[in-house]
């Protein structure tokens, strides 16, 4: 069997404040093969974004962060990375969506000079005609239907979906064989939010690049993802193909999400049980999902 | 519901003039509001939902039409009275909560402005409030940062409750929570709804929370309202393809849920025949 471009194994982390450690993460394990689309889906405060950021080598900036455990890029354990080492990964081999098109793209540059930079990552002496050249054709594969205007423009002039859409462009840019998704669309219309999860599905079949998407909400995940691990208060409470957990959820915190989200079919507003103890009762995993070498 | 049109909407239109340019926000929209109903204004960013909304609100000048508020023509400027009568609640509370006032200060604020209640007995009103939205009294001591995005929005809607008016207008108050969160915020909003007989304007974008709160719908597309109906209808039977292609954009969980969307998608025997 081949190496899986992500794995995690039994990560930590805690935050050291002022009352001394607080555990955020209490040992998880993940991974995500070549090419696959994988979710990680809880509520907000369950430490679905802090993985990401650990995975991308930000929090371990953090002074307060105390990270242990095992994460593992295509093979190479990230602890073992120098900065820059790390630096290098970000943006070529690993790249990042983020929640809030608009404000993660700088306003005060033009989208062509913001491409440019994101192509300086793997040719570092891209002329900026070329860079606009290559970049038009990035766009034009998002389903941008004028990319000249989208690169003249500054992001303020573009809508959020095709802020959204030069995200995913960027994104994608220089091949990387990890894409990170934090709530993609979340901020978008719901029509938009459709739009844009059937484009970057497209495109990372094309590429064969694998994905990990957060999410808190099932039914994006169930239109998105091969398989899903869903996460609670720092622990992964299930975890299966996107098709079994969907017909079968298994753990009572699964359900509850899944009850929570309102039925276009109808039948009321949900009662949710805040917390339940049986929230906190231990990982099931469904068949044929286990963690590469048997970890839990 | 009783038959009596709370708010009237007549030809309301809204032009913005951007340098030379026109832009038609609203395009001549009548709408009867009734006591007591939830009213969902649905449609995708700019067709125009949060500019009726606003001119509702007296925030902006319609630039046509009347509104009328129980058979009373509403002016383009405002009274107290007026403004008293139509609260509202934003998406995100954050922004909409004042971070240098209490919780408390907050909730306070209207009764003062409006001069509501005894003044020895307005603190008793604020601890009512947050009764009313299930969060503890000695919340009126905290600052909106020291809460989480759930208790925001219970404190935003506290202070709408606060004028004691029968109309809310709720704009996508529940987009930037989380699916937990949103699940209890609706309960919540259900619930004041019927022991205060309120009637609500519900904007907002997802039609899964609209399924499951509103009694009709209005859809509105490039400034027009091209569809209004019951909730059942506008789902079983959407005559409009806007509306179709709203319903197929929602993310769903269930088989059910799918094959709705399915059929939904599929174009009607009347287009069909166009085609």
């Amino acid at each position: 069997m081949t190496e899986p471009t992500l794995l995690i194994r039994d990560l930590h982390l805690s935050f050291k404040g002022y009352s001394g450690l607080v555990e955020v993460l209490h040992g998880i394990s993940m991974h995500i093969n070549r090419g696959e689309r994988v979710a990680l889906v809880g509520e907000s405060g369950s430490g679905k974004s802090v993985t990401a950021r650990i995975v991308l080598g930000l929090l371990q900036m953090t002074r307060a962060a105390r990270i242990g455990g095992l994460v593992a890029f295509e093979g190479q354990d990230i602890a073992q990375l120098s900065r820059r080492q790390h630096h290098r990964l970000r943006g070529t081999r690993m790249s990042m969506i983020f929640q809030d098109p608009t404000s993660s793209l700088n306003p005060v540059y033009r989208i062509s000079e913001q491409f440019h930079e994101v192509l300086k990552r793997t040719v570092p002496d891209i002329e900026r005609e070329e860079g606009d050249r290559r970049a038009a054709g990035l766009l034009s594969d998002c389903s941008i239907a004028d990319p000249e205007r989208v690169l003249a423009s500054y992001p303020f002039q573009l809508s959020g979906g095709l802020n959204q859409r030069v995200m995913i462009a960027m994104a994608l840019a220089n091949e990387p064989s990890l894409l990170i998704a934090d709530e993609p669309g979340t901020a978008l219309d719901v029509t938009v939010q459709a739009q844009t999860l059937k484009l970057m599905r497209a495109l990372v079949a094309r590429h064969n690049t694998a994905v990990l998407f957060i999410s808190h909400n099932l039914g994006v995940v169930r239109e998105f993802a091969d398989r899903v691990y869903v996460i609670y208060k720092g622990r992964i409470v299930e975890h299966g193909r996107t098709a079994d957990l969907f017909d079968d959820p298994r753990h009572a915190y699964t359900r509850a999400l899944m009850d929570a989200i309102p039925r276009l079919t109808g039948g009321g507003i949900p009662e949710i049980v805040d917390h339940s103890d049986s929230y906190l009762a231990p990982l099931i995993v469904h068949e044929g999902c286990a963690e590469p070498g048997g970890a839990r | 519901m009783t038959a009596a049109p709370l708010l009237v909407l007549q030809s309301v239109s809204k032009v913005f003039r951007v340098g030379n340019r026109e832009i038609v926000a609203v395009d001549n929209v009548s709408l009867d509001v009734m006591k007591g109903e939830c009213l969902a204004i649905v449609g995708e960013s700019g067709s125009g939902k949060s500019t009726v909304a606003n001119i509702v609100l007296g925030i902006y000048a319609s630039s046509g039409g009347a509104i009328f508020l129980h058979g009373e023509e509403l002016p383009q400027r405002r009274a107290s009275t007026h403004r008293r009568a139509i609260q509202l609640v934003q998406q995100n509370p954050l922004s909409s909560l004042n971070p240098k006032r209490t919780v408390g200060a907050s909730l306070r604020l209207p009764l003062d402005v409006h001069g509501i209640g005894e003044k020895a007995d307005r603190w008793k009103r604020v601890s009512a409030l947050l009764e009313e939205v299930h969060l503890p009294a000695d919340y009126r001591s905290r600052s909106p940062a020291a809460l989480s995005g759930g208790q925001r929005q219970r404190v935003a809607i506290a202070r709408a409750l606060a004028c004691e008016s029968e109309l809310v207008v709720l704009d996508e108050p529940t987009s930037a929570l989380d699916v937990l969160v949103q699940a209890r915020i609706l309960k919540l909003l259900k619930e004041l709804q019927r022991r205060r007989g309120l009637t609500y304007i519900f904007i907002t974008h997802d039609l899964s929370v609209v399924r499951n709160i509103a009694d009709r719908v209005a859809v509105f597309e490039k400034g027009r309202m091209v569809e209004l109906g019951t909730v059942e209808s506008i789902f079983t039977n959407p005559s409009h393809p806007y509306t179709r292609s709203l319903i197929a954009a929602v993310p769903v969980v269930t088989d059910e849920e799918q094959a709705l969307k399915d059929r939904l998608a599929r174009p009607t025997e009347e287009e069909f025949e166009r085609i």
